[in-house]
C-alpha cells in the first residue's frame, strides 16, 4: 500500500481512462486498508483509487509499479479479489496514506462484481504498456524514473504547495473561461455601433424606404440599444444614479410591459435591459435598486414583489382587481386550469400566470386540486 | 335508499386541503357533514382511520381523488372539536363517531318517552334499543355505550337516573 500517492484524481493530458469499477475495497497484502470502499480506475498510466464518499481522498500508483497480478476467486463470503505484487517504492515517491508497508502486494477486493472485465483490461494495459509510448506532460514519478529536480515536500508543507498549486490552477481556468466574454464585448461594441450607423442611415433615406420598415427597423434597433444609457459613469453611483436610471427604465419599460400584459418578470426585465444597453451592463443589484425608486418618483411603472418572493415590474394602470378578474374569468370559462395552460392562454411566463392564480386563490376566487396530475385550480364553489 | 352524495363528492378540489383560511373553513365543513351524513347512512359508530381512508368516502373512484392521511386527520380534529368524534386510543387510529351527540340522541329519546306517556317508567337498556315497542324509532338499534352516553346526559339535565341492574343497566326517567 505504501506504492500509492495522494492525487487529485484528474488525468494528465496524455493519460485516458480505460475502466472505471464501484465496489472495491483495498488489501494492504492481507490486510484490510483503513480506507472505505471506493471506486477503482484503471487508466493508460495509472491505476487510481478513490473514495465512494469524499472524493478528495484519491490514490493512484503508477502501472508501472506493477511486477505482475493474479486473479482470486470468491468463495463463501468472500468477494473475488485481484493480486497486484509491486516493485519496492522508489526513493522520490509522493506522500501516500502508508508511509510503509510490510507487504509487496496489494489487493483490489471487487464487492459489486466486475472484476473479470477489470483484470482484462489491466492484462490489456500491461502488455501494451502505453505509459511508456505516450508519455504523460508532467512525467509520474516511476520504479527507474531518476530524481526529478524539483524537491518534493512531504507533510504540510507538501499540502500547502498542493493547495496553491490547485489554485494557480484555477486561476488560469477562470481568466481562460472569461477570455470569450473579453471577446463578446468588443463585438458587442462593433454591433451597437453598427445598430448606430443604420439608425443615421436611415434618417438620412428617409422617403426611399416606405414608413411601415422605418418603424419595424427602429424597432428592431430599439431592441438592440439605447442611444446613451445611464451608466455610473456619467451620473455617478448611489442614489442619484439609480434615480436617473429609474426615469430611464420607466421610460424603456413601458412599451414592452403593455405588449407582455402589463407585467414582466424582473429576471426578465433584467435581460430586456442589458439586451438594449449593449456595452453599460446593468448589475442585477443596480437595477432592484432602480426598481425599488419607481414609487417615489411616481413613474408609470411599479415593482411588486409577490408572497413567493417573485419580483415583477408592472404597470401602475395594471390593477389586481383587474388581474384578478381576468384569472377568474379564464378559469370559469375553461372550467379549470393549471399554471400552464393560463400561461398558453395569457402568453406569459409560467411563473407569473402562476402568481395570479395564486393571488386569486389567496383572495378566495379561485381553490385548487393537487393530484399526481399537478396542481390545477378550479372556480371557488365551496363559497 | 343509497346514499346519496353532495356535489362537492365530484369536485375535484374537495380532496385537497385548500390553503385559503375561508375556503378551507368551508370545506372541512362539507366534509364534517359528509362524514357524519354518510356514517348515519351506514349505521357506523365506530371507524378505523387506516380503513376510512380506503372507504368511498375519502375515496373517489370516478374522479380518481382521495383524501390523503393528513388531510383526514384534519377533517377528524374537527369533528372532535364539534363534539362529533372520540379518539379510541392515543395514537388516534379508531374512534367513535356520534353523528347525533349524546345530548340530541337523549332528547329524541325523551320526546318518545313523554309522547307515550311513560315517564316515571322504568326500562332495561336492551329493552330501549331492541324491545318491540321502539321499533321504527331512530334510536332503535343503538349502540349500547352511545345509548349509555345519551342517558347520562339526560341523567345530568335530571331528566333520568341510570343505575344497575343483576344483568346489565336499566334508566328511569321522569
Amino acid at each position: 500500500m505504501d506504492r500509492f500517492s495522494w492525487s487529485s484524481g484528474l488525468l494528465e493530458i496524455n493519460e485516458t481512462l480505460v475502466i472505471q469499477q464501484r465496489g472495491v475495497r483495498l488489501y494492504d497484502g492481507d490486510d484490510k486498508a483503513k480506507l472505505d470502499v471506493g471506486a477503482a480506475l484503471l487508466s493508460t498510466h495509472r491505476l487510481i483509487w478513490r473514495d465512494v464518499k469524499n472524493h478528495e481522498c484519491c490514490l493512484a500508483m503508477p502501472l508501472s509499479q506493477i511486477i505482475y497480478f493474479e486473479e482470486q476467486a470468491a468463495g463463501i463470503g468472500k468477494s473475488a479479489k485481484i493480486i497486484i505484487y509491486l516493485h519496492p517504492t522508489p526513493a522520490n515517491k509522493e506522500p501516500g496514506p502508508y508511509q510503509h508497508s510490510k507487504y509487496s502486494y496489494i489487493k483490489l477486493s471487487f464487492k459489486e462484481h466486475g472484476q473479470i472485465e477489470f483484470y482484462r483490461r489491466l492484462t490489456e494495459e500491461m502488455t501494451q504498456k502505453r505509459w511508456e509510448s505516450t508519455p504523460v506532460s508532467q512525467p509520474i514519478p516511476t520504479g527507474s524514473a531518476t530524481q526529478t529536480g524539483k524537491t518534493r515536500a512531504v507533510g504540510i508543507v507538501g499540502i500547502e504547495r498542493k493547495i496553491e498549486e490547485r489554485r494557480k490552477e484555477t486561476d488560469k481556468n477562470i481568466s481562460e473561461a472569461f477570455e470569450d466574454l473579453s471577446k463578446l464585448m468588443v463585438k458587442a461594441k462593433e454591433m451597437v455601433e453598427l445598430s448606430r450607423s443604420i439608425a443615421n442611415k436611415i434618417k438620412d433615406k428617409q422617403g426611399d424606404i416606405t414608413e411601415d420598415e422605418t418603424i419595424r427597423f427602429k424597432s428592431y434597433l430599439l431592441s438592440m440599444g439605447i442611444a446613451n444609457p445611464v451608466t455610473r459613469e456619467t451620473h455617478g453611483s448611489g442614489t442619484h444614479y439609480h434615480l436617473q436610471l429609474a426615469k430611464q427604465l420607466g421610460d424603456m419599460l413601458q412599451a414592452p410591459l403593455e405588449e407582455r400584459g402589463g407585467m414582466m418578470a424582473l429576471t426578465e426585465v433584467y435581460c430586456l435591459v442589458n439586451r438594449a444597453r449593449g456595452m453599460e451592463l446593468l448589475s442585477p443589484e443596480d437595477l432592484l435598486n432602480a426598481c425599488k425608486m419607481f414609487e417615489s418618483l411616481k413613474l408609470p411603472v411599479r415593482m411588486r414583489v409577490f408572497d413567493s418572493g417573485v419580483m415583477v415590474v408592472q404597470l401602475q394602470s395594471h390593477s389586481e382587481e383587474e388581474m384578478i378578474a381576468s384569472a377568474l374569468d379564464s378559469v370559469t370559462d375553461k372550467g379549470s386550469l393549471t399554471a400552464e395552460e393560463f400561461a398558453k392562454l395569457l402568453g406569459l411566463s409560467v411563473l407569473l400566470s402562476k402568481e395570479r392564480l395564486l393571488l386569486a386563490e389567496k383572495m378566495g376566487h379561485l381553490c385548487r386540486d393537487d393530484s399526481v396530475e399537478g396542481l390545477r385550480f378550479y372556480p371557488n364553489l365551496f363559497e | 335508499m343509497s346514499f346519496e352524495w353532495p356535489w362537492q363528492y365530484n369536485f375535484p378540489p374537495f380532496f385537497t386541503l385548500q390553503p385559503n383560511v375561508d375556503t378551507r373553513q368551508k370545506q372541512l365543513a362539507a366534509w364534517c357533514s359528509l362524514a357524519l351524513s354518510y356514517c348515519r347512512h351506514h349505521k357506523l359508530y365506530t371507524l378505523d382511520v387506516l380503513e376510512a381512508q380506503e372507504s368511498p368516502v375519502f375515496n373517489n373512484k370516478k374522479i380518481e381523488r382521495k383524501l390523503s392521511m393528513e388531510a383526514i386527520q384534519v377533517v377528524f380534529e374537527e369533528l372532535r372539536k364539534k363534539g362529533n368524534l372520540e379518539w379510541l386510543d392515543k395514537n388516534k387510529s379508531r374512534c367513535l363517531v356520534m353523528w347525533r351527540r349524546p345530548e340530541e340522541w337523549g332528547k329524541l329519546i325523551y320526546q318518545w318517552i313523554s309522547k307515550n306517556g311513560m315517564v316515571n317508567s322504568v326500562f332495561t337498556l336492551y329493552e330501549l334499543i331492541n324491545g318491540d315497542d321502539t321499533e321504527g324509532e331512530e334510536f332503535h338499534g343503538l349502540e349500547e355505550w352511545m345509548l349509555l352516553r345519551s342517558l347520562q346526559a339526560l341523567q345530568t339535565e335530571g331528566k333520568a337516573e341510570v343505575f344497575s341492574m343483576d344483568d346489565g343497566k336499566g334508566v328511569k326517567f321522569f
